[in-house]
């Protein structure tokens, strides 16, 4: 009876700050790509029948109201049933993805009652399996809206996506077989622990990992420079050309969601989680203050780690899809490797031959060498090919004609 | 398209060198730039509690006016060549026998459909007793079509609201021309 109510208490409060969340994320998101254009960015709407403004923050309220009072139109091309099901297939992968996601935990201080597990799953071993499976389940919502809706936009932009997000599942994983390996662990708490036992984060010691995952991260959550499936120059939308209203929004809440969950992974599994040194202790259960403390680091790095994505969004093109296909097989899935196999190699030799924080530094220097040297690697042997274009000119004139046909 | 075709001329894009090759200056350079501008001044101007200030009213194309003389008569002569002008054909003049023995025919109604104008200025520049200008007035708004198409009085109006912040173009020019001299 209790573990029923706790577990409803934790999912109110989660689906109630997701949303939340989700809604003044997309401000935030909107005034920094104002302040990025030089502009200021919405700040007109505050509280409803007044003239109070508050930086605008009634803006999220007013665009919610606004998608769910519009009409909800269904084309007559489409084929109803899946057009309807594919946002809420993508809405629920994105929130139940969000159950694994531990905040840590907090020890009541009540006779009788065991520490609670801040997580709507807690105990789940599988942890970071749980949250590839699920997440994997986000590309039905995009095939099926785009092959629902009928229309060659978003049947290309669906085609794009399911090819990206299958290509980047392997990188992504490979960056996260790397966490596991040093942590011994699939459960996201024990990831956290293990970086707050030893103190070291996990982008100190692997960061060639962390930037595999990083990248990967991205091209999963659909932001550019990785947002091949929606661009709006090319595919009016992409998968969601069709939808208005309330199914619009649930894809674009998704989306956000991704976003918002692959934030969270990257603290979790690379910077340290809820720890911080000095702040946090390294015991895994806590008071309710220090619990609190905790839950704040957390959201702190969650900010830090969102911002980056809306500063990365204006600071870089989006990639060709040639280009997108190569990083992933060609950079991004040997740079995996080398972390993983690297790591192990580590594991296996080189730890027992260090004691105490040699260890880590041992671990770190390893780890850098690691990167640098895979990187310039791939610098040398995949290059970033800039131009795509047929050899038809003046170059390929000069060759023999079969010789430049030739594969 | 004939690839081997002379005529065209076929570009190379510019080699990358090592540190390109490796994206870390792209990189670096492409979040450099975003973030000065994240903390950069902002062009906003936010109307309408702040105005955008016009550099020069002078060579501004805003709303018409119709210039009155120094006895406060219209100074338009109803000869037409505005209207003549106006490639959008915004401009319409009932021309009548003038009541003042200083001119022969003056303008019974005078009217520009404000909507149908394209703020092209040559009405002014047509003009040869400087009477149509436009000013520098850029927030035109109105509920309805009739309400856009501005008659005598109403041009008339808008010189007496602007005449102090922008004296006539015509005399504005002769003092500039007087002080260069």
């Amino acid at each position: 009876m209790w573990i029923v109510l706790e577990a409803l208490i934790k999912i109110a409060v989660i689906i109630g700050g997701l949303m939340t969340a989700a809604a003044y994320l997309v401000l935030l998101e909107r005034r920094v790509a104002a302040w990025v254009q030089d502009r200021i960015g919405p700040n007109r709407v505050g509280i409803p029948l007044t003239n109070i403004r508050v930086f605008g923050l009634g803006q999220p309220l007013a665009d919610g109201v606004k998608f769910i009072f519009k009409e909800e139109f269904v084309p007559g091309h489409v084929q109803a049933w899946l057009y309807v099901l594919a946002p809420m297939v993508m809405f629920v992968a994105a929130l139940v993805l969000f159950a694994a996601v531990p905040f840590g935990y907090v020890d009541l201080g009540i006779e009788g009652w065991a520490p609670i597990a801040l997580v709507v799953m807690p105990g789940l071993d599988v942890g970071i399996v749980y949250v590839f499976a699920v997440s994997s389940i986000a590309v039905y919502g995009v095939l099926l809206g785009s092959w629902a809706s009928n229309n060659k936009y978003a049947f290309l932009g669906g085609l794009r996506s399911a090819a990206q997000l299958i290509s980047y599942e392997i990188p992504l994983g490979l960056g996260i077989l790397g966490v596991v390996l040093a942590s011994g662990s699939l459960r996201l708490d024990a990831m956290v622990q293990a970086q707050a036992t030893s103190g070291v984060w996990n982008v100190f010691t692997q960061p060639l990992g962390f930037a595999v995952f990083l990248v990967a991260a991205f091209a999963e959550a659909g932001r550019l420079p990785f947002d091949l499936a929606e661009t709006e120059q090319e595919l009016v939308g992409g998968f969601h050309t069709e939808y208005s209203g309330i199914k619009l929004m649930m894809f674009l809440v998704a989306e956000y969601l991704h976003m918002i969950t692959a934030s969270f992974l990257i603290v979790l599994l690379f910077l340290g989680g809820w720890h911080f040194w000095g702040v946090t202790g390294s015991e895994p259960v806590a008071g309710i203050g220090l619990a609190l403390v905790r839950i704040g680091v957390l959201l702190a790095k969650f900010m830090v780690v969102v911002l980056f994505f809306m500063i990365a969004r204006w600071s870089w093109p989006r990639f060709r899809f040639d280009q997108l296909m190569n990083l992933a097989w060609k950079v991004m899935l040997p740079l995996g490797l080398v972390n993983v196999v690297a790591l192990a190699f580590w594991i296996e030799f080189g730890r027992s031959r260090f004691t105490g924080s040699a260890e880590w530094i041992a671990m770190a220097i390893w780890g850098w060498l690691v990167l640098v040297v895979a990187w310039f690697l791939t610098t040398v042997l995949v290059p970033a090919e800039p131009d795509n274009r047929p050899r038809l000119g003046p170059v390929a004139a000069d060759l023999d004609e079969k010789e430049a046909l030739s594969p | 398209m004939n690839p081997d075709d002379k005529n065209i001329h076929w570009v190379e894009e510019p080699k990358l060198g090592l540190a390109g090759k490796s994206y870390l200056p792209l990189l670096a350079g492409g979040v450099t730039t975003t973030l000065k501008h994240l903390v950069g001044r902002k062009m906003t101007v936010q109307a309408p509690e702040e105005r955008h200030e016009i550099p020069d009213p002078l060579g501004y194309r805003g709303v018409h006016r119709l210039n009155r003389d120094e006895q406060g008569r219209v100074k338009c002569v109803a000869c037409f060549l505005c209207s003549t002008a106006c490639p959008a054909h915004c401009i319409d003049i009932v021309a009548a026998e003038s009541p003042w023995p200083d001119r022969e025919k003056y303008p019974q109604s005078f009217s520009i459909d404000e909507l149908r104008c394209i703020f092209c200025g040559m009405c002014e520049e047509a003009c040869p007793v400087d009477a149509i200008e436009l000013t520098s007035l850029y927030d035109l708004t109105g509920k309805s079509r009739e309400e856009m198409i501005f008659d005598k009085e109403k041009l008339l109006s808008v010189y007496d609201q602007t005449k102090d912040a922008e004296p006539m173009k015509s005399a504005q020019m002769r003092e500039e021309g007087e002080e260069s001299r």
